[in-house]
């Protein structure tokens, strides 16, 4: 019963990560697995979408810092989308709204991608 | 109005996959003490950051160990106790981070601290005489007019 999911869905120039359930230090190893592999396929253009995403704790923010040097390093980014107001108040709480970009929609977040 | 103070005890080996049953009992505790969604939810993640890190520091990932987590429902206030057997915490060394080294830091570690002190009203570390560690953490209920 971890009650936590992770799917990833490429596109052309882009890949979008969803996340749903709780992330936590028991969840977190799973996210971390996807996004490395989306590193070590240079897959660095990253969208993730947090819409089904309850709960988040500090081992969950600190897979999102693992990897945003590295991402941007090599011209990518990590934006993310669509998360809940409750989710929304623990990033803030670290201050992760001035080093990641926050859309309301998924769309928009690839959007920003596009040449 | 009532006045006393009821306790519920926890004990839990020191597994992440235990996180989500803690989270579970104080939520439904601070709902049954009267807590609004967004205290439960404060509530609820500092005492998995406090979990978290009695796992993953004190016990170095060991899987074999206690947790020991007590809540006391008092007419003004909710205490949570965790206890554990493990290395020794001294907070005096940890610093309320300036946030933006921290993040350009990217340092990981301290952050539950900080979230925990951020989100309760009040969070004590202890050091018990035989060998146990402690930390206590307190929320207030708002009065209500």
């Amino acid at each position: 019963m971890s009650g936590f999911e992770v799917s990833r869905k490429d596109m052309d120039r882009v890949s979008v990560v969803s996340l749903k359930g709780y992330l936590d230090a028991h969840t977190a190893s799973d996210f971390e697995d996807v996004l490395q592999k989306l590193v070590d396929e240079d897959r660095v253009r990253i969208v993730v979408n947090l819409r089904d995403l309850h709960y988040i704790s500090s081992a969950g923010l600190g897979v999102f810092m693992g990897f945003i040097e590295n991402v941007r390093q090599r011209e990518g980014d990590i934006k993310l989308a669509e998360m809940s107001e409750k989710v929304y108040r623990v990033f803030d709480l670290l201050g992760f709204p001035v080093l990641y970009e926050i859309f309301d929609s998924e769309a928009e977040a690839i959007q920003k991608y596009q040449p | 109005m009532t006045r006393k103070t009821t306790s519920y005890r926890l004990k839990l080996p020191s597994r992440t996959d235990n996180l989500e049953t803690v989270r579970k009992f104080v939520a439904d505790l601070a709902r049954k003490a009267g807590f609004g969604k967004e205290d439960i939810h404060k509530i609820e993640l500092a005492v998995d950051e406090a979990c978290t890190n009695v796992i993953e520091h004190a016990y170095e990932n060991a899987e074999d160990q206690d947790i020991d987590i007590v809540v006391k429902l008092g007419p003004q206030k909710l205490t949570v106790i965790v206890t554990d057997r493990g290395k020794t915490f001294s907070p005096g060394d940890i610093e309320t981070p300036d946030m933006e080294q921290y993040i350009a830091e990217l340092r990981v570690g301290g952050l539950g601290i900080y979230l925990m002190r951020t989100l309760m009203d009040k969070v004590q570390y202890r050091s018990l005489p035989d060998g146990k560690n402690q930390v206590k953490m307190e929320k207030y209920l708002e009065k209500r007019s």
